[in-house]
């Protein structure tokens, strides 16, 4: 089969290789209809993620036909049309059983190198580097799914892989950001980041109630769409300075909750993100987190900074004096994409929200190298890339 | 006399020291090299076995395959880890108990037969595809509690260990602790073994981990047909 497979820092190739075989008795193997790049697939293409090998099939948005199914599998038969949650989960597990799916116990298989570094492991990931489990991702014609009869959602036929694709991950990913913010009726959001996740974070906080919600960028198109699909007033940060203008936007309070969907690559045009570039460029700071810093400064009291950016190692400067002071919680994690596919279907059923507004590039796998690249430098209009085998 | 056992990391330090001057003293190649190469073989000693070498009493022997001998005090290569699972105690108690379960998910564990009134035959891969053997006795046990063993006398390696189940999360997990003790019995593979002992602890959790798997999933989880 054809597959996107890793091999250095912006180095990514498609090739063939042999097709996955059922390894366990719950497994199933999807035949991928629609695959997605991920914003976080770009931190593996930078070179920030560890643990990466070459030869990594890359990918964790995709769904697909159920093809085959191992002998314990005994919700998916062969033809279901399914969506894959990108976390991997046994569902028996004590966390599983919490609802923290993402934290699930025993589905990385190299847990003890998640543990040699963050001291616990989560769950696997597919196509996310081997301190995340090793497992091939979906990226690919076919993939193979553990714990399928727990992770992946049937979908019904009348609604396309463009609507449904994106329960995946980053739709559940926003969802969770905005559910995170503990929203009240009148609470005013402010979304760092209008890639895809920070698209369906506003979307999500209106859906949970939110009054307003500010969003900030520096890529005119994403503003653009922020402010067109997803009804957010909109900030450029290389043009406003962000921090006085959320306080004059809200009283002088600041933003009832504060979300960063921008992660370790942060750019800004501040003094701490020139620091945080030199010292990263040197080798001397794993992450960038100008956006979350500045989230922080600008949260209201009391308020809660919800970060579904991802992080990966130890941050320099990082303002805990102010959350301290201003009481702040901080909420982050891996999305527990298993506990919101159900309802976030129901909500696409219902027309509560069409996700396919995201998609600006339709490709096939063999598109891939150039289409990372594309959507890293973020030419073209690129927001969000689906690719069919 | 009061034996002073090593940590783990003084062990790998004491280890990397012996190297090194033992590679020096080689590298020297003179008569003065080789006496300092020598005299660094206790030092590697130390670093494999966990205490300095003995003259008269030596690590072979009837002696020394006495669990109560070659254990006692400060003595042997210690484990200790504990992993809670999901389940109920009583479950998990009775797939241990069921000695030849253990292979299922104790890689290094080739076969385990029961041979009946708490007596069991232990086989697990060596190094270089060599088998280490031992007969084993439970000298302790209470139901839903614990299990105690002990190797007997003319076994390749002298062991003695126990496993522990407690309720936890009222009764909805079981937390699993295995106190692991182990020296060599006196032949040229035992240094070796000794070696591989160091890093028994990180061998005993992922043994604990696939249990942990096996009974809350009933599979044991890999990413490509390469994963044991």
């Amino acid at each position: 089969m054809k597959a996107v497979r890793y091999y250095g820092k912006e180095d990514v190739r498609v090739e063939t290789i042999d097709d996955p075989k059922i390894l366990n008795p719950r497994d199933a193997i999807v035949k991928v209809s629609a695959t997605a790049i991920c914003g976080s697939d770009l931190h593996i293409y930078g070179g920030y993620i560890p643990t990466m090998e070459k030869g990594d099939v890359l990918g964790h948005e995709f769904m697909g036909e159920v093809v085959e199914v191992g002998s314990a599998n005994r919700r998916l038969k062969v033809g279901d049309r399914v969506v894959v949650p990108f976390t991997i989960a046994c569902g028996a597990c004590y966390f599983c059983k919490e609802q923290l799916w993402s934290l699930c116990d025993n589905s990385n298989p190299n847990a003890r190198l998640a543990e040699k570094l963050y001291g616990f492991s989560g769950s696997g990931l597919f196509g996310y580097s081997h301190m995340y489990g090793g497992y091939p991702g979906g990226q690919a014609e076919f993939v193979r799914v553990p714990f399928a009869d727990v992770g992946p959602l049937r979908v019904p036929s009348n609604l396309s892989d463009d609507q449904v694709l994106f329960l995946s991950d980053i739709f559940p990913t926003g969802y969770m950001a905005a559910e995170n913010c503990d929203i009240d009726p009148g609470d005013t959001i402010a979304v760092w980041g209008c890639g895809p996740v920070g698209q369906f974070a506003i979307q999500s906080a209106f859906l949970l109630g939110a009054d307003r919600v500010i969003a900030i960028d520096r890529i005119p198109e994403r503003l653009a769409l922020a402010a067109a699909k997803s009804n957010a007033e909109v900030l450029n940060y290389e043009e406003d300075d962000i921090l006085e203008t959320l306080r004059d936007m809200t009283g002088g309070e600041g933003p009832d909750a504060c979300i960063d969907a921008v992660g370790l690559e942060s750019h800004g045009t501040t003094l701490d993100a020139w620091y945080d570039r030199a010292k990263t460029s040197m080798f001397l700071a794993t992450d960038r987190p100008h956006a979350l810093r500045q989230a922080i400064d600008a949260c209201r009291k009391g308020g809660v900074v919800s970060i579904p950016g991802v992080y990966g190692g130890w941050l320099d400067k990082f303002p805990l004096g102010a959350a301290f002071a201003k009481g702040l919680t901080l909420k982050m994690g891996q999305t527990h994409v298993h506990k919101y596919m159900p309802e976030l279907l129901e909500r696409i059923e219902r027309g509560d929200i069409d996700p396919s507004f995201i998609i600006t590039h339709h490709v096939t796998l063999d598109d891939a190298p150039e289409m990372y690249k594309t959507f890293r430098e973020k030419q073209d209009d690129c927001i969000k890339v689906v690719m069919r085998p | 006399m009061e034996r002073v056992e090593a940590t783990n990391i003084e062990r790998w330090a004491t280890l990397a020291t012996a190297t090194a001057v033992m590679a020096y003293g080689l590298s020297r190649r003179s008569a003065t090299g080789v006496c300092l190469a020598a005299a660094a073989t206790p030092l590697a000693y130390r670093g494999l076995v966990g205490e300095w070498p003995t003259i008269g009493t030596g690590r072979a022997g009837s002696v020394l395959d006495d669990t109560r001998t070659a254990l006692s005090g400060r003595r042997g290569v210690r484990v200790r880890e504990s992993m809670r699972l999901q389940r109920p105690v009583d479950e998990v108690y009775r797939f241990w108990r069921h000695l030849q379960n253990l292979p299922r998910f104790m890689t290094s564990l080739e076969r385990v037969t029961d041979l009946g009134d708490g007596r069991s035959h232990w086989i697990a891969k060596g190094p270089a595809d060599a088998k280490v053997e031992w007969d084993a006795a439970i000298i302790n046990e209470v139901e839903n509690k614990v299990i105690g063993w002990r190797s007997e006398p003319g076994s390749d390696i002298v062991t003695a260990g126990s496993v522990s189940f407690e309720p936890a999360r009222g009764g909805l997990s079981t937390q699993v602790s295995v106190h692991l003790q182990y020296a060599l019995a006196g032949h040229a593979a035992g240094w070796l073994t000794s070696f591989i002992d160091l890093q028994r602890e990180q061998a005993v959790r992922e043994d604990l981990r696939r249990l942990k798997q096996y009974l809350e999933t009933g599979e044991i989880a890999r990413a490509t047909a390469d994963n044991a």
